[in-house]
């Protein structure tokens, strides 16, 4: 008990505190408010502060984040939104706490139901970002969103999305999550070609 | 994994008392309930089985039975053995196992309180999760929440007709809650104010001596800053010295069990996410494994290797963030612990970029785990585990281990005897740190875990800074697993079969049990072959090991109580589940 | 990524309207005492130390180095509700807690603001449909700013805190202070969490309930004789 192991541990944090500003000079000019220094601070080198000052700095969001899902559509040739979702269902089935609710869209004049969303909901205060409904989604229609900013003052008014609000560009989807987008693509394409050979087979 | 045992001896010698169980799918014995305390007492004392890991009930609503189910070890490792009483439903009375396995208290209770099963001897039998007065037992089949819906998920309202409503606007009240009829709230009266408990402490206390000392009856909790989220204790000091404690929980009680067995199996994986949510991934992992033995299928090799790397990065991150608290509680203001949430971030961004959350991570499934590493995520994960995670930790140990003020309130702390621990069924660091080598990876071994090359931490003097020692201990050895499995990871697939969203599970029982970073974790999942599992249960760490804090603070100064508790590390999400 | 100069600090101060000239900008600004008020109001929010569930974890993230809720003012985490200026409800709200959640936000001092935290304390989240679990922490007390998430990111909830502040600045010192403490009395816990408030209305459900029972029971009686 010669409080010899206190000044250790006081020595370290004071390492940690000098360390904060020699890093600081190191690296001035670069450390703070770019791309480069917000990087830094995330990487497993980082030595002294490592504060990330958000709003300012944003920290890079990799692409398998998960936060709300969205609908995604194609753009139509003139500018018509081609909903990608087929109203199949998967989705409102493996959704944990059941936060989805999907209504079928039905031809006008046969009643017949089509491969559309008439409606389509999500209860964000349900939601628990699990990302099932994203995983399972036969024809990559539903996506995991990467915006977080969404606190308000009313949530009746505002956290039941409707499909209005759900629905985002397929651009969108590719500027977030660029190798999915590119692997799913990939894939459908694929498929395209097969159902093409075999249909051209049996014609 | 999990392996139970037929031992031909007992059939021989409780002939006529026990009978194996023959229903498909299941194990073990059935014991006359008139005979289950000899029975239990022979396992304990002649064949070893003297550590009861798992204690629930069952209720088999078509049979008209209730059942209890024991899964007992043995401390010295080894496969363990199950056994069960049956009894009629409408009076479910199984004479209580206390005073042979102690650490069946808390258990007892809760099967008490959730399914109604009477402990004939329990000296405490109150309810532990809900509140002295509530209305029913809601794990019994029959019993409907007010939000009910329907008997199991997916809900027909959801599709293709489904128009979005609240639950709240059905509900004649606009909330979650329904009361019995003919409940008159004017004339009703609480049946267990909180002054009843203060008195039922307090008269636990007394002690028949000549000096009579007035007793004083403190309350922590439930909002307190150092009782680790909303968990209370009721506490007895005789001057400053602790005589009687007794923790009250179920402030966190999310209902995980019943909700649990509304859902189809693979939405479990997300729940079991938010059970001790600081080590997400080692709670997927039990889950997995215990329907994946009900399943019978086998995850190909790489996701058996990323399966470990997730677990072991997770006892990391955990045992930093327990470190850091438990000096936070001894009053090092925060230094500590935001040196350690540091190192933790930086795991956090892998697990980020490799599940997609930082916390709630829901990335293994049944055969394998939900997506591959990414390239620039490996490349973090291999930098942390061989460079910066080593020099940290070691600089944590620096740092804190020798600091004179933590010795000398940390070191003859809150004492738990080896013998303590394994009869009050404490585990996870808790267990070691009295001395007892236990650690499920090497004594029920499961995934790939007998692959590699690490040592079990043992401690031996079993106060609190001995179960700081051993999580500092237990970091260097997960990082040791950590290195060897980044070596040896292979390529291949990381799922056995197509990725499913209706899994078939055949009927049976299964119980998994992993080593998480708080202790045994076990999860018993019976299926009768339907897509929502029959019963669902959590043996939670936390909450078993709760049962070991009064014998801990016993004798304590009240200034130690947050310490002793900040050292069992508990989270109230598993604890209250 | 732009560092934000002195002048932009003070943002939020200046009456809109009136030229400043360059060279003093960030020095002098013109203002109502309306506006330096809530300015520094705004940049001094306390919040309470208390933490329910998973989301409180992240909270704790937010206020560590990494995000660091002192760069808002906002570091000063109260364990005592006397002290604190709102409420973060972090977490699942049981039934069992939401008692002595009432009862901490009536200590709380005025002005307070409660914000929910994620999708539980919002609308009860992926338990909602548990016995146990209040759907809505609205349910019982007034909410200034709800944040979905599960769990919100910490960056969700330093932008809820900063719609807080926009909040803030909005109000002005007159509705502030001139506004009545209401005190929400405590619900209790019976066969179910009841608000006492709810009692006319509890009785009027039950025995309509009882009486419906009975009518059942001596119909089934009347067939079987």
């Amino acid at each position: 008990m010669d409080g010899r192991g206190i000044l250790r541990g006081l020595a370290v944090t004071f390492k940690h505190f000098i360390a904060s500003y020699v890093d600081d000079f190191r690296r001035l000019g670069k450390r703070y408010f770019t791309q480069e220094g917000v990087l830094y601070r995330s990487s497993p080198q980082v030595e002294g502060v490592f504060t990330i000052q958000y709003p300012e700095e944003r920290r890079p969001v990799p692409e398998n984040f998960r936060f709300i899902p969205f609908l995604v559509y194609d753009e139509g040739p003139n500018g018509e939104k081609e909903i990608r979702c087929t109203a199949c269902g998967i989705c409102a089935k493996v959704c944990p706490p059941q936060c989805i609710w999907i209504v079928r869209a039905h031809d006008p004049e046969t009643g017949k139901p089509l491969k559309k969303p008439a409606e389509f909901y999500i209860d964000v205060d349900i939601c628990m970002n699990c990302g099932f409904c994203a995983e399972f989604c036969p024809f990559d229609a539903i996506i995991m969103d990467h915006d977080y900013e969404l606190a308000t003052y009313d949530r009746f008014a505002t956290n039941v999305f409707d499909i209005n609000r759900l629905l985002k560009p397929a651009s969108y989807y590719q500027q977030i999550r660029p190798t999915q987008y590119a692997l799913k693509a990939a894939e459908r394409e694929k498929k395209a070609a097969a159902k093409a050979a075999r249909r051209g087979k049996a014609a | 994994m999990t392996t139970l045992v037929t031992v031909p001896e007992l059939e021989t010698r409780f002939a006529g008392v026990i009978t194996p169980d023959t229903r498909k799918g299941y194990e073990g014995y059935i014991v006359d309930v008139q005979h289950l305390k000899d029975f239990a007492k022979a396992l304990r004392d002649e064949y070893g089985y003297d550590y009861l890991a798992s204690l629930t009930g069952v209720d088999y609503l078509p049979e008209g039975k209730m059942e209890v189910v024991y899964h007992v070890y043995k401390s010295t490792g080894g496969p363990g053995l199950v056994f069960k009483v049956q009894v009629p439903r409408d009076n479910p009375v199984v004479p209580s196992l206390v005073d042979i396995y102690p650490g069946a208290n808390f258990q007892e209770r809760e099967a008490w309180d959730l399914l109604g099963i009477r402990f004939e001897g329990h000296p405490n039998l109150r309810r532990i999760l809900l509140w002295e007065g509530f209305w029913g037992h809601p794990l019994r089949k029959d019993w409907r929440e007010p939000y009910f819906e329907e008997e199991g998920k997916p809900y027909s309202s959801r599709w293709p007709e489904g128009k979005h409503f609240h639950h709240e606007d059905r509900n004649p009240f606009g909330k979650n809650v329904d009361y019995p009829p003919g409940f008159d709230p004017y004339t009703w009266e609480p049946e267990t104010a909180d002054e009843i408990l203060y008195q039922a402490v307090l008269k636990r206390s007394e002690i028949r001596d000549d000096l009579r000392t007035e007793r004083v009856v403190i309350n922590l909790g439930p909002q307190h800053p150092s009782t680790h989220g909303v968990f209370r204790m009721i506490v007895t000091l005789d001057g400053e010295t602790i005589v009687a404690l007794e923790p009250v929980m179920g402030y966190l009680h999310r209902n995980h069990e019943k909700i649990g067995e509304r859902n189809t199996w693979i939405m479990n994986i997300p729940y079991t996410d938010r059970l001790d949510y600081i080590s997400a991934m080692a709670n997927n992992f039990g889950y997995v494994l215990a329907v994946e033995k009900l399943m019978g299928i086998q995850p190909p090799e790489r996701a058996e290797y990323i399966r470990v790397i997730m677990a072991e990065l997770t006892r990391i991150v955990n045992h930093l963030w327990a470190i850091g608290f438990l000096l936070n509680d001894l009053g090092a203001f925060f230094t500590p612990a935001l040196y350690a949430i540091e190192e933790r971030e930086l795991i956090l961004d892998v697990f980020e970029a490799v599940t997609g959350s930082r916390m709630m991570n829901n990335y293994f499934r049944f055969g394998g785990v939900a997506r591959d590493i990414p390239e620039d995520a490996w490349k973090k994960l291999v930098e942390l585990v061989t460079d910066r995670l080593p020099r940290k930790v070691d600089e944590l140990d620096r740092y804190l281990t020798e600091s004179e003020l933590i010795k000398s309130r940390t070191i003859g702390v809150g004492v738990l005897t080896a013998e303590e621990a394994i009869a009050l069924s404490t585990s996870g660091p808790v267990l070691r740190a009295s001395g007892v080598p236990y650690d499920v990876r090497r004594a029920d071994p499961y995934s790939i875990y007998d692959r590699f090359d690490f040592d079990v931490a043992v401690r031996y003097h079993g106060d609190v800074y001995d179960r700081y020692l051993i999580r500092i201990d237990e970091m260097r050895q997960s990082l040791r697993i950590l290195q060897q499995a980044i070596r040896d990871i292979p390529d291949g697939p990381i799922m056995a079969g197509k990725p499913q969203y209706q899994v078939r599970v055949p009927p049976g029982e299964a119980y998994g049990r992993v080593e998480a970073p708080k202790g045994e974790l076990g999860f018993y999942v019976v299926s009768t072959g339907k897509p929502n599992p029959w019963r669902y249960h959590v043996r939670a760490p936390s909450f078993v090991n709760l049962t070991a804090l009064e014998t801990m603070c016993r004798g304590h100064k009240i200034a130690d109580v947050v310490t002793i508790l900040g050292s069992i590390d508990i989270v109230l999400g598993e604890v209250d589940r | 990524m732009v560092r934000r100069e002195g002048k932009d600090r003070l943002e939020g101060l200046q009456v809109p309207g009136y030229d400043i000239p360059d060279e003093v900008k960030g020095h002098v600004v013109i203002t109502t005492l309306n506006r330096l008020y809530n300015w520094g109001r705004r940049n001094s929010i306390w919040p309470m130390m208390f933490g329910l569930a998973c989301c409180a974890i992240e909270m704790i993230a937010t206020a560590a180095s990494r995000f660091d809720l002192a760069r808002f003012g906002m570091e000063v985490m109260r364990p005592s509700p006397r002290q604190a200026d709102v409420m973060i409800v972090s977490g699942t709200v049981t039934k069992r807690m939401m008692p002595l959640i009432v009862r901490l936000y009536n200590q709380m001092p005025l002005p307070k603001y409660v914000i929910a935290m994620g999708a539980c304390a919002s609308g009860g989240g992926p338990f909602k449909e548990g016995y146990n679990v209040v759907s809505g922490v609205d349910k019982y007390i007034p909410v200034d700013v709800y944040i979905p998430g599960c769990p919100p990111t910490p960056e969700a909830l330093l932008y809820g805190l900063m719609k807080l502040q926009q909040k803030i600045e909005k109000q002005s010192l007159k509705e502030v202070y001139l506004q009545k403490d209401e005190y929400i009395p405590e619900p209790v816990l019976g066969p179910d969490i009841m608000d006492p408030r709810d009692f006319p209305m509890i009785r009027e459900y039950t025995m309509k309930k009882l009486q419906e029972m009975q009518a059942q029971v001596g119909e089934s009686t009347a067939e079987q004789s």
